[in-house]
């Protein structure tokens, strides 16, 4: 039988496998990462020292905290809901971790030939993947804070749904700005359209951009917008009644969130991995294609020190504040740049000019 | 006497001729005993005859006149066995208890001492609630600890002891030795009946009971409230205190002046060097001793300090349950300075112990102002840094602004002194008000407020801070040489070359270390400026070497029994804020 090893390697099935386990593994670590970074970075800005007895700078202080919650007794109180319990950090896991799939990390990757686009999953639907799994998520605090049979994880849970339900308008309307702006619902498509500054998302959607911005952080659940598990006023929210992996899960799986969501910003507003001042080549070169996944990277880890400088600085807000916020200031201004939008794109064909960037 | 009070005795003589069993004016507190059935009307008068203005009600508490001596001829035996003799025997007055309440005019800068003598058969007298407000937690005291029964009081149980606890513990009759004497029925307090809701409301929809704390972050120390919630939003609360009740003024009863000092420590434990000067002060004034003036400035500086630090904990922890994290731990660093400094003086951080009476355990360490003016020239970034994250951050200010709005007349009404009272617009600060060691050669300004919610309460405590530094920068300049401690021979220590030398040294240091300090017969209350507001130290001496009754004034206690009603009508995370606020430290709360 031929056997050409080139071309088991470069099959769409090997690559696909390879694709998945280096970016679920790439993930996870990040995560892992995240926490300590959060941690040295808080205690950065409160002038302490942070984690620094687990390895040389605490770079082991993740790894410890792995096994302290793998190794921990898992403990089922016998007042809960036992199935619904053990779901509910699943169903807050899973999501978060499955938005990464259709976020492009790289351009094209040419190896021995071949095109291989660094996206897991390049749906033409990427949009719509985007914002059904970004809604599941909430499913995990609603089912735990209510398992849980606890008056402050149910009122953690109802927190959770009102707040990601309500922002969640304001988040698909912001999208849609993006949809409009560059017509297609392929990822790949709208990084691709972003190769000059001024055709990224954010120049593209000034108004659209800080919802977006907003409402991230109430789909994240991060300061100021930590309501379901704020813990001056819930203990701890929705995963009270939580310990062992099932805690590490919630925790993981807010974690997860944060790097896909500002992913997905990158993506959408800060031109993925476009580098800026570098012309999209046809058929990029080895280093240039890495290059692009270093811009990826760095600009993911911009965003999320963004969203770690906020958390350690804002006070929260309160829940009426938050729904009034939400309903009454977030959502017509969504609206408003909505039309705006198409406003924009009219006048532009009216006057014979392409509304969106040239493909 | 001097006019004002005077005033005071001439209007009630004019007023209420019959109610006036004696009045005096020991220590230059103004006492005047009244009879029970006449206490309604004569408050009434006390409060709103405008000559008198008592508007705030400061303090309630009971004393046992079992077995005590007031003459001033009384030899004190060593030790007076308490326990074991009726009413009857020893030296006991007509009267076996007394209910003793202090009140003050911040308009009129005058103070009287009402006591009202109560017999053992008929321990009821009128509840002063309907006139003051604030009395309502400090009766609720009175019998808890002497069983008075207050007739009229809105909801009279105990408050600091259990409910299954048995007897009354500051009775001079109940042997302080003994365990808790808890009786065996236990009556379940249920809030819906408390409240007087109908049942079918609760838990079926429409409300839902919420017990927040005992251990619940936002309690920073042990309290409970239990809330009926109607979504978020609270419609009642009751608060439940007393988990850190430890029989203070009882064991202060059974130990000897020098040995009390420990304990005041751990009242307000956030500012332990307060403490010890308030009760300092009221055992010199016993005494009638003059405290040197390097002393007095010392005190000064370090009770400067301390307020810093209280009201950096407060406002740290404050923000901390509004979410803002980083202030608490950014604030760890100037507090670790000064923690530092008062360990150079002392040896202790925390509970210092530092003062004695007529001055201080030993002089201040020679680096002592240097270091000072070290700290003081780092401490105006730290505060400037959290003012500028906070102060006019959106999301502090809509958390803020407009909770727990308080009036100026609520505020006095409650009973409110310090931080609270001044948040609301009431410049009452006992520096400003009645200087006490030395204060009045210091500027300074008293910050007020304009509406006394949660925002305001923030910034008079910021602003208190940076007139902490004033007065410091101010007292450093010049401390005065000489002793820190008086040579009065009843309770400071001999040289130790004396003690060596000399019989008579040899035997003050005999007489100091074996039978402590031994205080004249007399009644006094002082009053200083700590963190949380007017801290008073009302003590009773009979002679014998311990104190016979020892009542403090926590300032938020009565700041404390506002809560309730200060959180009717907010949500769950108004009521993290507001408790933030107020600075309430068990420690001082309870006692």
């Amino acid at each position: 039988m031929e056997f050409n090893l080139i071309e088991i390697l470069l099959s769409p099935v090997t690559i696909t496998i390879v694709k998945v386990l280096l970016v679920f593994g790439g993930l996870m670590i990040g995560i892992l990462y995240l926490t300590l970074a959060e941690r040295k970075f808080s205690a950065y800005i409160q002038g302490r020292i942070g984690p620094n007895r687990a390895g040389r700078y605490g770079l082991l202080q993740p790894v410890a905290d792995g096994i302290k919650f793998l190794f921990k007794e898992d403990v089922i109180p016998t007042h809960v809901d036992v199935g619904l319990f053990v779901i509910a950090p699943i169903l807050a896991l899973t999501p978060a971790l499955m938005l990464i799939a259709i976020v492009p990390f790289g351009n094209e990757l040419i190896l021995y030939g071949r095109r291989i686009p660094l996206q897991i999953a390049d749906i033409d639907v990427g949009i719509i993947y985007l914002l059904a799994v970004a809604s599941v998520g909430v499913y995990g605090a609603i089912i735990g804070g209510w398992a849980s049979n606890n008056k402050y994880s149910l009122l953690g849970g109802i927190r959770a749904s009102s707040q990601i339900i309500s922002y969640e308008v304001s988040f698909i309307l912001a999208v849609i700005g993006i949809v409009m702006t560059y017509e297609t619902l392929r990822l790949s498509e709208i990084v691709q359209l972003q190769d000059s500054f001024l055709n990224w998302g954010i120049f593209r959607q000034p108004l659209g951009f800080p919802i977006f911005l907003i409402a991230t952080f109430a789909e994240t659940a991060r300061m100021p917008f930590d309501l379901p598990e704020a813990d001056a006023e819930l203990v701890a929210g929705y995963h009270t009644e939580y310990g062992s992996i099932k805690f590490g899960s919630f925790q993981l799986a807010e974690f997860a969130h944060l790097i896909t969501s500002s992913a997905v910003m990158a993506t959408l507003y800060f031109g993925g991995w476009q580098i800026p001042g570098v012309a999209v080549n046809e058929s990029p070169s080895l280093a240039l294609s890495l290059a692009g996944v270093g811009s990826f990277l760095v600009k993911t880890s911009i965003i999320i020190f963004f969203f770690i400088l906020v958390r350690w600085t804002v006070p929260r807000l309160r829940f009426d504040q938050l729904m009034q916020f939400g309903w009454k200031v977030l959502l017509p201004i969504a609206l408003l740049n909505i039309f705006l939008t198409g406003l924009w794109i009219t006048l532009l064909r009216s006057r014979g000019l392409a509304s969106a960037p040239a493909r | 006497m001097t006019l004002d009070t005077k005033a005071t005795v001439r209007v009630l003589k004019e007023r209420h001729p019959e109610a006036i069993l004696h009045a005096e004016d020991p220590f230059g507190n103004l006492v005047v005993t009244i009879k029970r059935e006449d206490l309604l009307e004569v408050c009434k008068t006390l409060k709103t005859h405008p000559d008198l203005d008592y508007k705030l009600f400061l303090d309630l508490c009971g004393v046992d006149n079992l077995n005590r001596n007031q003459g001033p001829q009384f030899q004190a035996p060593y030790h007076v066995h308490l326990q074991g003799k009726g009413p009857g025997g020893g030296t006991v007055q007509n009267h076996r208890f007394e209910a003793v309440y202090h009140l003050y005019s911040i308009d009129k800068k005058h103070r009287v001492r009402l006591k009202v003598p109560l017999e053992e058969s008929d321990l009821s007298l009128e509840s002063v609630t309907p006139i003051w407000k604030g009395a309502n937690w400090f009766e609720r005291e009175a019998f808890d600890m002497f069983g008075f029964q207050f007739k009229g009081h809105p909801y009279l149980r105990r408050i600091l002891t259990h409910e299954e606890f048995v007897g009354y513990p500051l009775r001079k009759d109940y042997d302080a030795e003994e365990r808790h004497r808890l009786s065996r029925t236990y009556e379940v307090v249920d809030i819906e009946e408390v409240l007087a809701k109908p049942k079918e409301d609760m838990e079926t929809g429409e409300r839902m009971v919420l017990s927040i704390g005992p251990a619940h972050p936002a309690t920073h120390g042990v309290y409970r409230f239990q809330v009926v919630l109607d979504g978020e939003r609270i419609e009642e609360c009751q608060t439940e205190i007393g988990y850190l009740h430890r029989c203070f003024e009882k064991m202060c009863e059974t130990h000897d002046y020098n040995q009390v000092m420990p304990y005041v420590d751990r009242l307000n434990y956030l500012s332990a060097f307060m403490n010890n000067v308030g009760y300092c002060m009221a055992v010199e004034k016993l005494l009638g001793i003059e405290v040197p003036e390097r002393a007095m400035r010392i005190h000064v500086i370090l009770s400067e300090f301390n307020r810093i630090m209280d009201h950096m904990v407060c406002i740290g922890t404050n923000l901390v349950d509004l979410g803002a994290l980083t202030n608490f731990w950014y604030f760890f660093q100037p507090r670790e300075e000064i923690y530092s400094l008062i360990e150079s003086c002392c040896g202790a951080r925390l509970t210092v112990s530092y003062a004695r009476i007529g001055g201080l355990m030993w002089d201040i360490p020679k680096d002592f102002i240097p270091r000072s003016k070290e700290i003081l020239k780092k401490l105006p970034k730290f505060i400037n840094d959290v003012d500028k994250m906070n102060t006019r951050n959106v999301i502090f200010r809509r958390r803020t602004v407009g909770v727990s709005d308080m009036t100026a007349e609520d505020a006095v009404d409650w009973g409110f002194t310090g931080p609270c009272l001044r948040a609301a617009g009431v410049p009452y600060d006992v520096r400003k008000a009645h200087p006490y060691y030395g204060y009045d050669q210091f500027e300074f300004d008293v910050p007020i407020g304009t509406r006394g919610d949660v925002y305001d309460r923030y910034l008079v405590r910021m602003e208190e801070m940076r007139q902490s530094i004033r007065i410091i920068e101010q007292a450093l300049k010049d401390i005065p040489e000489g002793p820190v401690i008086t040579d009065d021979k009843r309770v400071a220590m001999p040289p130790k070359e004396e003690v060596y030398t000399n019989i008579e040294a040899l035997m003050q240091q005999f007489k100091l270390v074996m039978e402590g300090i031994q205080v004249p017969p007399g009644e006094v209350y002082t009053y200083t400026e700590a963190a949380n507001g007017e801290l008073g130290f009302y003590i009773i001496s009979d002679g014998t070497g311990h104190p016979y009754r020892f009542k403090v004034r926590p300032p938020c206690f009565a700041v404390f029994q506002a809560f309730d009603s200060m959180v009717k009508g907010g949500l769950i995370a108004d009521l993290v804020a507001i408790l933030g606020s107020l600075n309430i430290v068990a420690g001082e709360l309870e006692r």
